[in-house]
């Protein structure tokens, strides 16, 4: 095996050589697929086969992202918040974003708990904890919980206990589908910047 | 870099969310504002300096023990919040002689005309509907530059400054007045030994040094 790497090493990549044990190490422990290219392909190769991979994950995210808000997931306030990213604050949206679920996971938790109390629903309880709610789905920009919190409260201002229990099974889907979208989009994010490439602004 | 934070504005913000304290908090320092951010109007209130009376929650009185340090340009405050609403607390502010001069802003989600125009007449500057953009905020600048020059005009001045403001100062003008601050900036990375070695710069400095007032600085301004 290592005769084999060696031979690989001097006829495909003799500029590789000197560090060629630290990339099979890696490249064994890590099964990192960036080294195996490194193993088989001249340098200036390697270097176009990332600048490929980093352009296609770059497409992804933006066709992904302009997905995202095509379907209703996102509104502009999402735009917003980007704004708001920066090199002082460069988690600012993922700190965010995680808030809102925390915020969403507890003030259904709560919701459910005040509707399950059949015969004695405290509707004003309810009433509050999906204002909460719809005001931080707004400050995020996810669209569809919001216009989901809108129904919710319009049932709960008129005490309509079945319509309130059917929308708040509605809100808790759609907020966990969200959560699982923008996870997607993230770690995209994350690929893009281990692969050494920059972000790109999305035009929506 | 740390004496040009002394320049910023300092925003006091108040909302019961956590999670809208950290948007407004985050919205705030981009626009390059100092911020401190309290869950409640009372709160608030605490931080200005302002004792509210256990006994008459309608009374105030400027605790003589808290000296307020710290010098607020703007308070920024959620409307709806448990306890004291956001009206309630710019009522106190405005109520109070020491800080009705503190421009206060209110924001709401919800859109309610009455609501609106009873705060904009209670004193409210401005009403930010929730989610509050970027784009808002830089209607709050002219706010927070009239208290800004108001307590500048009471401190005395370090002789920097008046070398590089002076052509503004003669005419007295919110717009020209402006252009002064981002120069306060400016000059703290700049070398001013050069430019106050010269001999007519240290007769300045004499006549600054005697008498601050305004009218002097015109007096300045035309011998260069």
């Amino acid at each position: 095996m290592e005769k084999l790497c060696d031979y690989f090493f001097i006829y495909f990549c003799p500029n590789l050589m000197i560090c060629k044990n630290l990339f099979i190490g890696i490249a064994i422990s890590n099964k990192l697929y960036i080294f195996f290219f490194s193993l088989l392909l001249p340098s200036r190769r390697v270097e176009r086969a990332m600048d490929t991979l980093i352009a296609q994950l770059q497409r992804r995210f933006c066709d992904f992202t302009i997905s995202l808000y095509h379907q209703g997931f996102l509104d502009d306030q999402f735009t917003e918040l980007k704004k708001l990213q920066d090199e002082c604050s460069p988690d600012f949206v993922a700190e965010v974003v995680t808030l809102f679920f925390e915020d969403c996971e507890k003030l259904i938790s709560n919701m459910a708990r005040a509707l399950d109390q059949t015969g004695n629903v405290d509707f004003k309880l309810v009433g509050s904890s999906v204002h909460q709610l719809k005001g931080s789905s707004s400050s995020v920009g996810a669209k569809r919980v919001k216009g989901l919190c809108v129904t919710l409260k319009e049932c709960c201002d008129s005490q309509n206990y079945e319509g309130c229990v059917r929308c708040l099974q509605q809100v808790d889907i759609e907020y966990k589908t969200l959560k699982a979208k923008l996870q997607d989009l993230f770690n995209l994010e994350q690929q893009i910047v281990q692969a050494g490439g920059r972000i790109p602004q999305v035009d929506i | 870099m740390g004496v040009e934070t002394e320049s910023k504005f300092h925003v006091l913000a108040v909302d019961d969310s956590l999670f809208d304290r950290k948007m407004i908090e985050r919205l705030l320092q981009k626009s390059s504002c100092q911020v401190t951010t309290v869950d409640s109007g009372s709160k608030a209130l605490e931080f200005l300096g302002l004792r509210v009376d256990d006994n008459d929650p309608n009374a105030l009185s400027t605790s003589p023990q808290i000296h307020q340090e710290v010098e607020i340009n703007l308070i920024i405050t959620d409307y709806c919040m448990p306890g004291m609403t956001g009206y309630d607390l710019l009522k106190k502010v405005k109520e109070s002689a020491a800080f009705r001069s503190i421009p206060v802003v209110i924001m709401s989600s919800e859109n309610v005309p009455a609501r609106i125009s009873r705060c904009l007449e209670e004193g409210a500057e401005e009403f930010f509907l929730k989610p509050v953009k970027l784009a808002d905020l830089t209607k709050l600048k002219p706010h927070m530059m009239k208290t800004k020059l108001k307590k500048e005009s009471e401190k005395p001045v370090a002789i920097e400054e008046i070398v590089v403001s002076k052509p503004e100062i003669e005419k007295e003008e919110d717009s020209s007045v402006i252009e002064i601050l981002p120069l306060h900036q400016e000059l703290e990375s700049e070398q001013l030994e050069p430019m106050l070695s010269s001999n007519k710069r240290k007769a300045m400095e004499e006549v600054i040094s005697t008498d601050r007032s305004r009218p002097k600085y015109n007096d300045i301004t035309t011998s260069v």
